[in-house]
């Protein structure tokens, strides 16, 4: 191209110059141009999903017809509220807490050696090794423990190795939690979720940390027992925050979970299982949406709390 | 700044913790070359590749493999570019919906999958759209795009405002100065979080159950294999498969987000 | 020659940002092939003024001509003015050549000529042969002249420097200062320089603007501006200076009037020497003595007030304490508005 195009040819892109001069001077015009897309996904399909599965979950199941009745009623709730419903709310709020909990004081070391003693390369590949676990295939990692839990798997092996024999014979035989092996017993959903959402717990616990300033802590750099003190009073309130944090991941995953409680453990429901089989096979979409409506009920306010105390912050 | 070597308590403590995140992947690893076809012995009772050419004759699984590629392949696409839009938007102007808008692109990571699962099988259900490889791609996206979003909305905050006046001052366009400026400046940030929404996608199980028809990723693939199992020592070289396909892109995006950082 | 229109023209311009006046009613020329000035503390308007010549900001009301031409609402991509960012702005993944021949890539000037005439600007901020560089191996000086050149290779109608030599060490400032003006000189191009620094502005301006709280104080040529500051912000900021009213004012030149005078006007003698004829005297206790090296400042202490006086130290007597006659001449008395 030697030679000035002439001007004919050149008129499409002095078009396109004017377009974007048109939105250069409007530029809300240009940011609802942006964001319609976006917005007509989310607004509309998500949001548009949400919104009609809460207001299923007002209607209710003819016990008699097998259809749902598209009509404004509490009964589904009523039916939520009911005995067994209640008893898989809790089982289901139960191994949640403990979940976080365990967690909490696995993370702890990783999290406080991390923030507090791992050179810069180490740390950066220690948040790689963390992180890495978080993003591999779910399902694989809760089949992993499928095989670790089998009867005549790792665990076992090792438990005979060291003759402990006793000790899972006596945590099998606890009332409600126990089984007759490790993968059929609350155990193993209890290893599998704790396995997965420990990454979750680590790395906004450690952000905290962090953020203790070195000076609070210059004198107990080490947790060793005279300490202690230093531990319990200063670095374990001012890290708390990233628990918090933390928690909001083991807990809100662990409820809404369906498939490790299925994978593993006894055959006692967990409110993922109850949503998932009665919108499927059952199609009572209703009680199903009232299930779901739970989680979000506790995370709301568990969200609320955690706000509260801060735990945004180390997000 | 880390200051003292830690104790040795501590470092043991360490330790077990990584161990406890690593072992499971051993197991599996070790699994797939066991001889054994029903039981998960430990320790096996002998190692074979044999496996590893058993799953490979499986019409079923490479079926599975190559639409969860082409999920991810598109749900992917789909993120890039909503995500991308998105971020652009809220880094452009300040406006009142900001906040609001992260939240709401967020929300689909941050609600429990089976939240998001049953709602958009009972939408689709409700419209009466036929479950298909569009709807899982649609379930996929969703949750996609909140990763491209981050990743590109914390790039434009570190490129800095003045090179964008820069090249308007010197006879850019908008257009021309995302082309010429911006886009390469997002470049890497694309990369990675393209490679995390793949990621993302290729292993989702939860919401997938929901959103799919008689469409099998991966995944579900797995999932049904755990529940019925045919051979489970395919299984096991299934999981392995995913693995590294999942481990690649993630080591990947973390060295691009590295790299970014140092210079 | 018909008469030339200014470069730039500014009539009854604001720019209101939520509760403050930026610019506040602002008309003011600037001619062609001028090196402008405009001098203020951070957050006077200076900066919002170069925004809104480059087109980066729009002004609420008032009127921003360019050679004539009405520009208050161009984007910056359609006015022929660059800029030379106080950052620099550079573009970090281009070369050094990409960076200074951005502009004639955009405008799709065949590559050859875009080569010779990239090199040839190169040249001129004496960076021959750093085409190949990447803007993150260049020193800060470096990427200095690299933001100067890619401005300067389009030939703008007004070449707009944000406070460029800002991030530079005191030598090197200098020294680019001494570069600035020489291109200048060169190019012919209308420069407008935005700076906190007096000295620099007295330094390179042919004109400046003295901008505090969104309105000009003064313009003029940097030694009318030095000598003749109109109001007391200017004389307080351009230079140091005594600000004098009140009873001091009445004591000196018999009206409280404010006026201001600077120290180095005014004569340090002994109570015996004679007062010419036509010069204003008084006579003060010396309060405090600074040493500067190449001259040294008193505090004097008059009836009503103190003054600043600064002596060349061109004899060893310094006096250090004790009465002493001031004396100055009647011209170096400006009266402020």
């Amino acid at each position: 191209m030697q030679n000035i195009p002439p001007a004919s040819a050149r008129r499409p892109g002095f078009q396109l110059r004017r377009v974007v001069n048109f939105f250069y001077h409007r530029p809300r015009g240009l940011l609802a141009l942006l964001l319609l897309a976006p917005l007509l996904w989310f607004g509309v399909v998500y949001l548009g999903s949400l919104g009609a599965l809460l207001i299923q979950s007002f209607f209710h199941l003819d016990d008699f017809t097998g259809q749902v009745v598209r009509e404004f009623t509490l009964q589904t709730y009523g039916e939520l509220l009911s005995r067994s419903n209640g008893d898989i709310i809790l089982r289901t709020v139960g191994m949640a807490a403990s979940v976080t909990i365990a967690a909490a004081i696995l993370a702890f070391p990783l999290a406080y050696y991390m923030a507090r003693h791992a050179p810069p390369r180490l740390k950066a590949a220690l948040s790689l090794a963390i992180l890495l676990p978080l993003w591999s295939n779910y399902l694989v990692r809760v089949y992993s423990w499928k095989l670790i839990l089998a009867q005549e798997g790792v665990l076992s092996w090792f438990i005979r190795l060291f003759h402990l024999e006793g000790l899972l014979n006596l945590l099998l035989s606890l009332p409600s939690i126990g089984g007759t092996s490790l993968s059929v017993s609350a155990f193993g959903p209890f290893l599998a979720f704790l396995y997965l959402w420990l990454p979750y717990m680590i790395l906004p616990m450690q952000a905290a940390l962090e953020r203790v300033p070195l000076s609070l802590t210059e004198a107990s750099a080490d947790l060793g027992g005279r300490n202690w003190a230093t531990f319990r009073w200063v670095i374990l309130p001012l890290g708390f925050p990233g628990v918090v944090a933390g928690s909001i991941f083991t807990f809100s995953l662990t409820l809404g979970d369906f498939i490790v409680p299925s994978i593993l453990g006894n055959s006692s429901l967990f409110i993922g299982q109850v949503a998932y089989i009665q919108q499927g096979t059952a199609g009572n979409i209703p009680i199903a949406a009232a299930f779901t409506v739970v989680p979000m009920i506790i995370m709301t306010f568990y969200l609320i709390g955690a706000k509260r105390l801060g735990a945004f912050d180390a997000l | 700044m880390p200051s003292k070597s830690a104790p040795l308590s501590l470092k043991i403590a360490v330790g077990g913790g990584l161990l406890f995140l690593y072992f499971p992947f051993t197991v599996i690893l070790l699994y797939a070359f066991t001889t054994e076809d029903s039981a998960f012995t430990f320790p096996p009772p002998g190692l074979t590749l044999k496996w590893f050419s058993v799953a490979l004759q499986r019409q079923d699984l490479w079926q599975a493999l190559t639409l969860s590629l082409q999920v991810a392949t598109v749900a992917t696409g789909l993120a890039l570019i909503m995500g991308t839009l998105a971020a652009i938007a809220v880094y452009r102007t300040p406006f009142f919906g900001r906040e609001a808008i992260s939240f709401l692109l967020l929300l689909p990571i941050a609600l429990p999958g089976i939240v998001t699962g049953i709602a958009l099988r009972s939408a689709i259900n409700l419209t009466g759209i036929p479950f298909s490889f569009w709807t899982v791609v649609v379930g996929h996206a969703t949750f996609c795009i909140v990763v491209v979003y981050n990743n590109v909305v914390a790039r434009l905050r570190r490129t800095a405002k003045s090179q964008i006046e820069a090249s308007m001052d010197l006879g850019a366009d908008p257009l021309q100065t995302f082309r010429y400026i911006v886009l390469p400046n997002l470049a890497t940030a694309l990369l990675a979080g393209g490679m995390l929404a793949f990621a993302l996608s290729f292993d989702e199980v939860i919401v997938t159950t929901f959103t799919a028809g008689q469409q099998s990723t991966l995944p579900i693939w797995i999932l049904s294999q755990l529940t019925r199992p045919r051979q489970r020592p395919v299984t096991n070289v299934a999981a392995v498969f995913v693995i590294v396909i999942t481990f690649l892109p993630i080591l990947l995006a973390h060295r691009l987000s590295q790299d970014r950082e140092s210079t | 020659m018909t008469e030339k229109l200014p470069a730039v023209e500014f009539v009854h311009v604001t720019r209101q940002f939520e509760a403050m006046r930026a610019v506040d009613d602002l008309s003011f020329t600037v001619d062609q092939g001028e090196f402008f000035s405009l001098l203020g503390p951070s957050g006077s308007g200076k900066t919002t003024c170069l925004r809104l010549i480059a087109g980066f900001d729009q002004p609420n009301s008032g009127s921003i001509r360019l050679l004539g031409q009405e520009a208050a609402s161009l984007p910056p991509y359609e006015r022929n003015v660059n800029t030379v960012f106080q950052d620099y702005a550079l573009f970090p993944h281009m070369t050094v050549g990409e960076n200074v021949g951005y502009s004639l890539m955009l405008k799709k000037t065949p590559k050859q000529e875009r080569q010779k005439r990239v090199e040839e600007m190169l040249e001129l901020v004496q960076l021959g042969g750093m085409m190949q560089r990447k803007p993150s191996q260049l020193s800060g000086g470096q990427r200095q002249r690299v933001a100067l050149a890619r401005a300067l290779i389009n030939e703008p109608q007004v070449l707009l420097l944000d406070e460029p030599l800002g991030a530079l060490d005191l030598k090197l400032r200098q020294q680019m200062q001494m570069e600035l003006k020489a291109i200048q000189k060169r190019v012919e191009i209308t420069f407008i320089f935005v700076t906190h620094d007096q000295e620099e502005a007295l330094t390179l301006s042919d004109r400046l603007a003295v901008f505090n709280r969104g309105k000009i104080e003064q313009i003029g040529v940097p030694a009318e501006v030095y000598e003749r500051p109109a109001t007391a912000f200017v004389a307080d900021f351009v230079g140091v200076s005594n600000v004098v009213d009140g009873t001091l004012a009445q004591a000196l030149i018999g009206s409280d009037r404010s006026f201001a005078i600077r120290p180095e006007k005014i004569h340090m003698t002994d109570l015996e020497t004679p007062v010419p004829p036509d010069a204003c005297s008084a006579v003060g206790q010396i309060q405090e003595v600074l040493y500067l090296g190449i001259s040294t400042r008193y505090r004097v202490a008059l009836q009503g007030g103190y003054l600043t006086v600064v002596e060349q130290n061109t004899t060893s007597a310094i006096p250090r304490s004790g009465k002493v006659q001031l004396i100055w001449q009647r011209e170096h008395i400006c009266p402020l508005s």
